[in-house]
Formats: C-alpha cells, sequence, structure tokens
C-alpha cells in the first residue's frame, strides 16, 4: 500500500497510472472499433456480436457478468485517468501563476495542447455516447436488445453526427499524443520502440478515428439502412 | 539601428510588475546582452535604475543568463543561450519583448532576474556520487563503455539555466532533473546510489512548486545544450524500478 | 611582514609525505568543534568545502553567484593535466613538475609545483570515482590529447567543456555536504572584508546581494577561493563578475599580495568588436594546430582575405619559428600578434587582430575532418561574429586570460595572516611567470581536495582560538567599515557612469601593463590611475539604495577594488626589471626579441605589503631555489 501512495503522491507517478490507464483505453477503443466493423456484416451479425458481449463467458459466467465487469473496470480506470488528468493539471497551472505576455508554443506536435480540453470534450462525450447507445436515454427510437436499430437510426440527424465529429476529432488528438505519451512515460524508448513509436501513434489515431467516423457517414448518406 | 524594447521591471519578488518601453540605437556587431547594457548605461546617466538581468560567463556555458525573448527562452537561436544572440538577428524598427522565466519554482528576484535556488536543492538531494576524497580507486581501474561515457557526458552538458521550465507549459523541471539523474546513472560509478537517487530527486523536484510533464517537448526545443527528453524516459522507467526495489 | 615559506627538509619526492606525517592533526571528535569559512564555489572552493566537511569540520561557503555551479571554473575549455602515463609515452610526476617549472620561466616555488605534480594523479581517481565523465577511448578508457605545446599526451578533457564537468564534480560533492548539513551554503552574498581578531582571521563580513544585509560570519579560519583578477583590463576572457574585492580586501587587512604583475595573455581569442564590447570570448587553443597564423605583408592592407595572393601573406609564426611554428608558447604567439598590429598590419575594421586560418587544413583533410574536431569552436566564432570560418578566416586577438599573481601563500596555502588561506587561482599559485595550459585546473582541485585540508589542520589543532562575541571590538569596528564603504559608495552622485571608469582603468592597464610592458608607460600608468581614482570618489555615479539588488553598487565597489589593485599590478611590473613568462619588459630582450631574465637579480617573488591608503606598500621578497630544475633560457627557435 505504502508503495502505491509513494506512486500516486509523485506526479511523475501519476502520470504512470494515467499512461497506464491510457493504455487500456487505447486498446478498449480499438477492440471496440473492431467490434463495431460488424455492422456493416449487416443486423444479424451485429445483434449477434452485441449479444456475445452480454454472454461472454458463458456457461462458466453469467449473463452481462463479464460486461459488468469490464463495465466497472473501465469506470474505475476512467477515475483513476480523470482525477490524475485534474491534479497534475492544477498543478501545472499552479506552477505558473504568473503568465507570459508572449509565449512562444515550442511544443513537438500540437496535439500536445489539447489533451486538457480534449479530454474533458472525451468524458462529455463517453457520458453522451452511453445515455445515448448504451441505455437509449437520449435516442429518439432506441429498441432494447436491438443494437443494430438502434445504431443506425441513431445517426440519422446531423447534430448527433457533429457531435460525433468533434468528438472523434479530440479522439484522435488525444489518442495520437497519448500513444506516443504513454511510450515516452513509461520509459519506452529502446532504439526499436523509439523507431515505431510515432508512426504506431499516428496509425492507432488515424484508424480509429476514420474508421469510427465511418459509421455515422455510412448510415447518414444511406449506405448503411 | 532603432529598436523599441518591452521589458518587465518587477521591484521586487512580491511587487507587482509591468513592461516598460524603451528606445534604443543598438549596432548589428553587438551581443544582445551588450545592448542592454548599453540600454542600462543611459539609464544610469539618466540616474534611473537600470535594469536587473543576471549573466556571468557570456560564453554560453555558465548558465546564468536567461530571459524570454519574444515568447521563447534564449531568444531566437537553437542551440544559443541570450548571452551568445547578436543582434544581426533583428532588425531597424523592430520590437521586442523581454520577460524573466515565468515559473512559481523561480520566483523573480528583480526585473529579469529569478531565483533557481530550487535546482541546487535537487542536485542536493541526490545528483552527486558519494565518494570520500583520497578514497577512489585508479581511474582506468573502471572501463566505461564509449557510448555510455557519450551518453552520460551528452546529459551532463546541461548548464542549469531554467530554459526547460521557462518553455514547458506546465513549468515542469522534469529535463533538468532527468538529465542530472541520468548523466550519474548511465556511468558504472553511478549504479549503486542509483534508485535512491532517482527518488530523491524526484520527491525533492516535487517539493519545489514546478508543474507536472505532459511530453509536450517543448523544453527539448528550448535546451541552449540540446538535451533530449530521452533522458525524461530513463527518469521514468528508473522510477518505476525504484519503487518496486524499495520495500 | 614575515615570509616563511614552510618549505618541509628533505628530497623533492619526499617532501610532501615528510610533512603529511609531521603535521599536526585534529582528532576526528574534535573536528566538529571546528568551524571554517570557505568564500568560493568555483573549483577550488567547492572541493575544499566539500572535503572539509566529510572530513567532520563545519564548513560554511560562501559565493556571489547565485548557485555555487555558476563559478567561473565553469567556463574552462580545454582540459586537466595529471602524470598518468597511461598513453605509455614517458609522462611521470617529474616529467610534469619540470615542465610546469620551466613553463613558469624559473619563478615558481619547486616544491609546491611537485606536490602539484604528485597529486595531479589522485584529483583524476577522484574525479573518475565522482562521475565526472571524461574523453574515452573505443576500450573503454580514459583518452589524453596533448594540450598547449606539451610533448606528452597528459592531458585529460570532457569535449570542449572539462571546466564545467569538474566543477559539477565538486559542486555535487559539496551540495551532498549541504544536503547532509555539514556545510551551510550562502549564496548570492558576497565577502566584502576579513574579519581578524588579535590578528588572527577569524571571519568575514558580508552583503547579501537581494537583502542588502550587511552580516559577520566567525569561524576558526577562513580559506579564499575567489578567483583571479584579470578583469582589472576590463576586456579579459573572465566572467563578468570576476573580480578581485576578496583578495584585496585581505591584502588591506596584512595578507601579502605577490607577483601581481604577472598575467597571462591568451593569443587566440575573439577581437574587439566595439566600444559597447562588455567581454571577450576564448577560442581554443588546439585551434592551433591546424591553423595557420598570417597578416598582409603590406601594412594598411585593407583587401579582403581572398584577394591578398599567396606571396603577400606573411606566416609570421612559421618564418620566425621554423621548428614551433604555430604551436609556439602562448606568450610568445601573443607578443608576436601585438608586434604585427603595431606595425599596422592588423586585420579587420578595428586593425586588432590577425588570421587564423583554415584553408589549407580543410584543403589537406577536408571539411567534415575539420568540422569533428572543431565544428563547435567554429559555430561559436560563428555566431559571435556573423563570419563563417570554414569559407573566410578566423580574426583572433590576443586578451587576458588568467592571472599567475595573487595573495602570497607559503607551503601549507597561508598567507601572511594567521588563518587566513588562500587557494586556487586566487593565491600566487605554482604556475611562476606563466601558466601552462590545463594546469589551472589541476591547481584549483589540487588546492581543494588534497592540500587544504589536510594542512589547515596543522594549525587549528595548534592555534590559541579563543571564542569571539560579534560584539567584540574588532569584530564591531570591520562591520562598521564595511557599512560606512558602502554608505559612501551609494552617496556617490557625480556625472559618469561606473562602467566608464572600468573601461578607462582597462585601457590604461592593457596600454601599459598588458603584453609588453616598459618603464615609461608604466611609470604613466602610475601616474593616471591614482587620478582616475580620485576622480571615481569624486565623480562617479551609483543610482539605487542598498536594501535591494542593486547591481551598480556591487560593480561600484569592485571596479573601486581594481583601481587600487591596479596600481600595484603597475608598480609590480616596474620593479621587476627583467623580462619572464607572462611579464615582457621591453626593455629586457635579448636581440632576437625573445624575454631575457635576470635570474642573478630577480630569482625571488615579489610580496607587497599594504601599509595604508596614501601609503606606497612596502616591498618583500622570498628568495627562489633551483634544486632540481636548473634555470635555462627558454628557445623555440
Ligand atoms: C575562458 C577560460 C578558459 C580556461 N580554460 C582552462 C583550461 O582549459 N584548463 C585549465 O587548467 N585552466 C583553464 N582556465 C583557468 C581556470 O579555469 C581557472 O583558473 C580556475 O578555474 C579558477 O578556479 P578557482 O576556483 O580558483 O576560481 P573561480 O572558479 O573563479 O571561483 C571563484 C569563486 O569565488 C567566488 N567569489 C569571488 N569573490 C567573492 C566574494 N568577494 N564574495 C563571495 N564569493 C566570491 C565566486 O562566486 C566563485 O564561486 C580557463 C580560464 C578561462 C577564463
Ligand atoms: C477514450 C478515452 C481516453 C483514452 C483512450 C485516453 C488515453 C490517454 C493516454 C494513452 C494518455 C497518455 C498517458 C501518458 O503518457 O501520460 C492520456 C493522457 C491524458 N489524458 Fe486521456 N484518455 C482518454 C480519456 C481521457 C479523459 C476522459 C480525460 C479527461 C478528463 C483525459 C485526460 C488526459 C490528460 C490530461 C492526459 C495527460 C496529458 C498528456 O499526457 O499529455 N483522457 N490519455
Ligand atoms: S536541461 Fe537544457 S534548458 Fe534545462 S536547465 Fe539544462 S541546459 Fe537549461
Ligand atoms: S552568461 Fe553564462 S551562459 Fe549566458
Amino acid at each position: 500500500m505504502r508503495r502505491v501512495y509513494s506512486l500516486y503522491s509523485t506526479s511523475v507517478g501519476k502520470k504512470y497510472t494515467m499512461a497506464v490507464s491510457g493504455a487500456i483505453f487505447v486498446v478498449f477503443v480499438i477492440v471496440h472499433m473492431f467490434g463495431n466493423l460488424k455492422v456493416y456484416l449487416g443486423p444479424e451479425a451485429f445483434n449477434h456480436y452485441a449479444e456475445g458481449l452480454r454472454e461472454f463467458g458463458a456457461p462458466f459466467l453469467g449473463h452481462e457478468w463479464f460486461l459488468w465487469v469490464f463495465r466497472v473496470g473501465l469506470l474505475a480506470f476512467l477515475l483513476i485517468h480523470t482525477v490524475a488528468a485534474w491534479q497534475t493539471s492544477r498543478q501545472s497551472w499552479a506552477a505558473r501563476g504568473q503568465k507570459y505576455k508572449k509565449q512562444e508554443k515550442l511544443v513537438f506536435h500540437y496535439a500536445s495542447r489539447t489533451m486538457r480540453w480534449g479530454g474533458v470534450a472525451l468524458l462529455l462525450f463517453v457520458v453522451y455516447h452511453i445515455l445515448h447507445l448504451t441505455t437509449g436515454t437520449l435516442h429518439p427510437d432506441f429498441i432494447p436488445g436491438d443494437a443494430y436499430h438502434n445504431f443506425v437510426t441513431g445517426f440519422r440527424s446531423l447534430p448527433v453526427v457533429a457531435v460525433y465529429f468533434a468528438a472523434m476529432i479530440a479522439l484522435g488528438l488525444h489518442l495520437y499524443h497519448g500513444t506516443w505519451s504513454a511510450f515516452q512515460t513509461m520509459g519506452l524508448d529502446g532504439p526499436r520502440i523509439k523507431r515505431w513509436r510515432e508512426p504506431v501513434a499516428i496509425g492507432v489515431a488515424l484508424l480509429v478515428v476514420l474508421v469510427n467516423l465511418s459509421f455515422p457517414v455510412a448510415v447518414y448518406t444511406g449506405i448503411l439502412q | 539601428m532603432k529598436l523599441k524594447l518591452h521589458v518587465w521591471r518587477q521591484a521586487g519578488p512580491s511587487a507587482r510588475g509591468q513592461f516598460v518601453t524603451y528606445e534604443t540605437d543598438a549596432s548589428e556587431h553587438m551581443s544582445f546582452l551588450e545592448m542592454l547594457d548599453v540600454v542600462n548605461e543611459d539609464l544610469e546617466e539618466k540616474g534611473e535604475d537600470p535594469i536587473v538581468f543576471d549573466s556571468d560567463c557570456r560564453e554560453g556555458i555558465c548558465g546564468t543568463c536567461g530571459m524570454v525573448i519574444n515568447g521563447r527562452p534564449h531568444g531566437p537561436w537553437k542551440r544559443t543561450t541570450v548571452c551568445q544572440l547578436h543582434m544581426r538577428e533583428y532588425s531597424d524598427g523592430d520590437e521586442i519583448w523581454i520577460e524573466p522565466w515565468r515559473a512559481d519554482g523561480f520566483p523573480v528576484q528583480k526585473d529579469l532576474m529569478v531565483d533557481r535556488a530550487a535546482f541546487d536543492r535537487i542536485v542536493a538531494a541526490g545528483g552527486y556520487i558519494s565518494v570520500r576524497t583520497g578514497s577512489a580507486p585508479d581511474a582506468n581501474a573502471i572501463p566505461v563503455v564509449q557510448v555510455n561515457a557519450e551518453k552520460s557526458m551528452d546529459a551532463a552538458s546541461c548548464i542549469g539555466c531554467g530554459a526547460c521550465v521557462a518553455a514547458c507549459p506546465n513549468a515542469s523541471a522534469m529535463l533538468f532533473t532527468s538529465a542530472k539523474a541520468a548523466h550519474l546513472n548511465l556511468l558504472p560509478q553511478g549504479q549503486p546510489e542509483r534508485y535512491g537517487r532517482v527518488l530523491d530527486m524526484i520527491l525533492t523536484m516535487e517539493a519545489e512548486s514546478f508543474g507536472t510533464c505532459t511530453n509536450h517537448g517543448a523544453c527539448e526545443n528550448a535546451c541552449p545544450k540540446e538535451i533530449k527528453i530521452d533522458v525524461i524516459a530513463m527518469l521514468n522507467r528508473d522510477y518505476m524500478k525504484a519503487l518496486l526495489k524499495a520495500s | 611582514m614575515e615570509l616563511r615559506s614552510k618549505v618541509p627538509s628533505g628530497p623533492i619526492d619526499q617532501k610532501w609525505t615528510k610533512h603529511k606525517f609531521d603535521m599536526k592533526l585534529v582528532n576526528p571528535a574534535n573536528k566538529r568543534k571546528y568551524h571554517v569559512i570557505v568564500v568560493g564555489s568555483g573549483l577550488a572552493g567547492a572541493s575544499a568545502s566539500a572535503t572539509l566537511a566529510e572530513l567532520g569540520y563545519h564548513v560554511s561557503c560562501f559565493t556571489y553567484h547565485d548557485s555555487p555551479r555558476r563559478a567561473h571554473s565553469i567556463a574552462a575549455q580545454g582540459g586537466i593535466n595529471a602524470a598518468k602515463n597511461y598513453q605509455g609515452d614517458g609522462d611521470s610526476v617529474f616529467r610534469l613538475f619540470y615542465d610546469t617549472v620551466k613553463g613558469g620561466d624559473f619563478r615558481a616555488r619547486e616544491a609546491n609545483v611537485y606536490r602539484l605534480a604528485e597529486v595531479s594523479n589522485e584529483i583524476i581517481d577522484q574525479c573518475v570515482a565522482q562521475g565526472i565523465p571524461f574523453a574515452r577511448e573505443y576500450g573503454g578508457l580514459l583518452d589524453n590529447r596533448s594540450f598547449g605545446g606539451a610533448q606528452v599526451s597528459r592531458t585529460f578533457y570532457a569535449r570542449g567543456q572539462t571546466g564545467q564537468q569538474l566543477l559539477l564534480g565538486a559542486y555535487q560533492a559539496l551540495m551532498k555536504e549541504v544536503h547532509k548539513g555539514q556545510v551551510k551554503l550562502y549564496n548570492q552574498c558576497e565577502m566584502l572584508d576579513v574579519v581578524l581578531v588579535d590578528g588572527q582571521a577569524r571571519g568575514i563580513v558580508t552583503r547579501h546581494l537581494v537583502t542588502g544585509k550587511i552580516e559577520v560570519h566567525l569561524a576558526d579560519a577562513v580559506a579564499l577561493g575567489t578567483g583571479g583578477y584579470s578583469n582589472a583590463f576590463y576586456l579579459s576572457t573572465n566572467a563578468m563578475y570576476c573580480n578581485v574585492t576578496a583578495a584585496w580586501r585581505a591584502y588591506r587587512r596584512g595578507a601579502g599580495f605577490a607577483n601581481p604583475c604577472y598575467t597571462q595573455i591568451h593569443p587566440t581569442c575573439i577581437p574587439v568588436a566595439g566600444d559597447y564590447q562588455s567581454k571577450l570570448t576564448l577560442m581554443s587553443e588546439s585551434l592551433r594546430n591546424d591553423g595557420r597564423i598570417w597578416v598582409s605583408k603590406q601594412v594598411d592592407d585593407d583587401r579582403a582575405p581572398g584577394d591578398i595572393p599567396e606571396d603577400q601573406r606573411d606566416y609570421y609564426l612559421e618564418r620566425m619559428y621554423p621548428a614551433f611554428g604555430n604551436l609556439v608558447p602562448r606568450d610568445l604567439a601573443s607578443r608576436r600578434a601585438k608586434d604585427m598590429c603595431d606595425q599596422g598590419k592588423g586585420v579587420g575594421e578595428t586593425k586588432l587582430g590577425v588570421y587564423l586560418d583554415f584553408e589549407d587544413a580543410i584543403q589537406r583533410l577536408g571539411a567534415d575532418v575539420i568540422e569533428a574536431r572543431y565544428g563547435n569552436l567554429f559555430e561559436m566564432y560563428e555566431r559571435i561574429t556573423g563570419e563563417d570560418p570554414y569559407r573566410v578566416p578566423m580574426r583572433i586577438y590576443p586578451a587576458p586570460h588568467y592571472t599567475m599573481g595573487g595573495l602570497w601563500v607559503d607551503y601549507n596555502l597561508m598567507t601572511t595572516v594567521p588563518g587566513l588561506y588562500a587557494i586556487g587561482e586566487a593565491n600566487f599559485s605554482d604556475h611562476g611567470a606563466n601558466r601552462l595550459g590545463a594546469s589551472a585546473l589541476m591547481q584549483g582541485v589540487a588546492d581543494g581536495y588534497f592540500v587544504l585540508p589536510y594542512t589547515i589542520a596543522d594549525y587549528l589543532a595548534q592555534a590559541k582560538l579563543d571564542p569571539v562575541a560579534e560584539d567584540n571590538q574588532e569584530v564591531r569596528g570591520t562591520v562598521e567599515e564595511v557599512e560606512s564603504r558602502i554608505d559612501r559608495l551609494l552617496a556617490l552622485d557625480g556625472d559618469r557612469t561606473i562602467n566608464s571608469f572600468h573601461k578607462e582603468l582597462g585601457r590604461i592597464v592593457w596600454d601599459n601593463c598588458g603584453m609588453g610592458r616598459n618603464a615609461t608607460g608604466l611609470k604613466e600608468a602610475l601616474e593616471k590611475i591614482p587620478v582616475l581614482r580620485q576622480e571615481f570618489w569624486e565623480n562617479a555615479k551609483v543610482v539605487g539604495e542598498g536594501g535591494s539588488i542593486n547591481q551598480t553598487l556591487e560593480r561600484a565597489g569592485r571596479v573601486a577594488d581594481f583601481l587600487e589593485l591596479a596600481e600595484v599590478m603597475c608598480l609590480d611590473a616596474l620593479v621587476r626589471e627583467e623580462s619572464c613568462g607572462g611579464h615582457f619588459r621591453e626593455e629586457h630582450q635579448t636581440p632576437e626579441g625573445e624575454a631575457l631574465r635576470d635570474d642573478e637579480n630577480f630569482t625571488h617573488v615579489t610580496v607587497w605589503e599594504y601599509t595604508g591608503a596614501d601609503t606606497a606598500p612596502r616591498e618583500h621578497r622570498e628568495p627562489l631555489e633551483f634544486e632540481n630544475v636548473p634555470p635555462t633560457q627558454r628557445s623555440y627557435k
């Protein structure tokens, strides 16, 4: 416990927890994205997949057991990630009490400067996304159990598509810097990793953003019915 | 060339500062600090308080000088401290904004001069190898792989100027701290104290008023000695190892 | 004033060992009862503070810098000598000793030099163990280079930053002791006087540069590692803040000042560009390995260097010294450059410079080899001058660089004031009349790590050190003197800035007591300096107040001391009727224009004793004996 505390008591340690939780999210969004690709295989395949998630681990695990463990886990990591983001941000804001009149941004890439507001956008988006497609609270025509229907009908309105677009831009930037940054934070900078981490970060960000955006676009343009 | 300077003037650590505008006529052969020397001579002749700024070697090695010029620590030249910046860079009619390093870890003492004693405290916490004078073995008894010696030297070339903190959007001191640790941690002599050093230096850095590194990379771009953020990755890695070991 | 060198008896190679045995020790349990003040955190001061603290003494270390790591030692580029003989090229302690005595033109104390050569090896061991990243060969062992014309490769180096790396080592050792509480560090704190009680040095008076607070600090002994006084010339390669105040205040309290006229002018510096110039930048001596020095054969030749055909160029060093060519020692290279400029053959806008040309080397070796060797120096040159040395020859000119003179010390490094020590460049050192390249660092760390910490015990163990109270009359008196001097400076409200006085003084000293000196010029300087000093106290202007950072006030105090020192420098140069090392009296030269020593009359150290503000200092002499290295005339023909 002391070790956990001492880990979390420094900014270096907080960053480490952010990198680990962030990396878990990265894996999650990639898996999530691949799962969503099933939507192109038609209603049956997609609903089967959605059902499969609920029955994951059966017969050993009961209905939705896995999913709940998974949700609780993700939520816990999100909490850690967000709290650490909040605390480290506060520390940094306090560290520059008096602002510069002029400040050139000398950062490696623009994405790193979007992490905070981008992160907040993502948080809001996650809430919206759950209310939209998981609980259906903010869905105009939600049918519990028919994931395909909900998916397709969910993207028929322009404002919703716009929200997803905005969120994916934030996600792309966050993924780009986040993936790159996680390697750095975890001290993974061997010569080979160093060669790959930038292309990997860009690749992951582009892949996730483009594939995820293809869904609303496909629905809106009528490719997916 | 005629220049308009907007210089941050602040009477003391707790005083409110503001920009004061000066006009001066500079030669292109002057160094930036010599240009300020001339402004100060004029002020003194008029009986006004000259602008306080710190500089000593004026050769880019002591790390004493430092100011943010038009938003950039040490000014626009790469690999260059402000004492080595020359006025060729500017042309007639230019306006130049001059500010001190702005970070709570570096309180302003007066005008452009800041207190960087926090760096000394970070080093004092563990940035050394304990060896009692006179007790060392023969120098060639410890061969050092040349590549490591070179990497260590890269890190050791940090001049402790603080531009990394000044440039960092988070005002984090990670580049400095990591460079200091890496210099020693890359050498065989530094191994016995390696993980204790890492913990002690990081904990001390935390106790000062610096921000959190978010891998922006601005420090590397601002560093006059081109210290790379690789040293930060190394410190991060060593920190985890240190926590695993410390039980 | 009595000059007892206290050199131990016995053969030269056993003196130090014997002395270490003969000296009184302080019992380990008693060490913590002693408090030592070290002023200076350069190589000498930091290493002394760290070692004394390790031994158990209580140490207070003072520096006017914001961090101990910024002391001027940081700027040394070339390297540090040691007699390790790692290259197997026949080096030995005796050879390093021999070279140093000879290089110093037989004006140094043999026993000190031998000790220096002896501990040089321990220095490298110590530094490597501290993690100083010296250059290494592919096999992982230490690399060496030959430096400053030495015949063996004995110079250890860390890129072009040897001074920085050595100082960081000493600084880190110091900070370790600060952390432990064994050293109390006072940064941004300037020493303005030594406190003497019953004739013993018992403390110092300081002004805190940020708060302006004047304070007294008491101790059992005081060591000054406060650096050299090249800034008496105003323009030098020394850092802006380097000054003589600490040593000068000690002199005024009775410490003898030795050989002030021994100053070293470095031949390869970037020439002055204009009136606003604040300091000069050294270009490493190693450039002379591949660069060729020349001027036009014509007087007042305004052509660009590229337009001057080969047969109209005078490679004067190669012409005059065919055996050594461009690699003649510093003093010769400097003087010949001055001759050329005096003859009107100087180059550049100011006509004070000579070319250092790499064209041949680039043709012979290729630009990439030259870049690998000197890339960073070329870059620095271009940054300062805006000219590209790959295409246009560099312009160089000599500049004041190092001062061999300083506070007189005995074999134990104690000045003529009991309990007051001087270490590093601040003492009159082991370099005689001329210092060899890469030997100043060696001496600074030798004094700090390996000599002072042991010799000081001998004093502490024997001296009668009664407790001194802050309200002791002598203590109060010193504090009051410091306060009233500061008030006097602050009250200066004339027409001229402090800087203008410093510049004018520098001009006088450079013109008359620089590379070449003669009786007429020195006498003229001795008339001008007191006049300038008087004008300073009547017509200088100090703005601002004393209760916070006031850089004008700081400078004023330092310039006031330079105004006094400069006079003694010139006086010393005048009475030394010979040429030796860095001291070149134009009246005393061989027909070929080389320095002509007068061993019969001047084989001694000249030591000046302060006798009062308005009276001339008293001259004393410490005779020098050369039993191991018989004096010879230097010759580089
Ligand atoms: C550009 C340059 C290059 C050089 N290169 C080499 C080289 O390659 N090899 C070599 O061997 N030598 C070289 N030298 C010489 C060498 O660097 C110095 O002689 C040596 O470092 C002096 O060390 P020091 O500790 O005596 O003094 P310094 O390093 O000058 O330290 C003086 C200290 O005293 C403090 N101080 C002074 N006065 C006061 C006061 N009144 N109150 C409080 N604190 C005070 C300062 O703050 C500082 O900490 C070079 C010198 C120069 C200028
Ligand atoms: C899908 C969701 C998310 C993913 C995939 C993700 C991923 C990542 C990753 C990999 C990192 C790098 C960790 C490091 O090395 O420091 C990171 C950092 C960060 N995240 Fe997230 N994160 C997500 C959600 C959030 C949320 C909701 C917030 C804020 C409320 C947030 C705020 C931040 C901040 C401030 C950083 C640190 C900045 C930096 O490293 O530059 N993130 N994130
Ligand atoms: S890391 Fe670079 S910018 Fe930071 S203190 Fe060191 S030299 Fe200056
Ligand atoms: S004054 Fe020394 S680095 Fe600029």
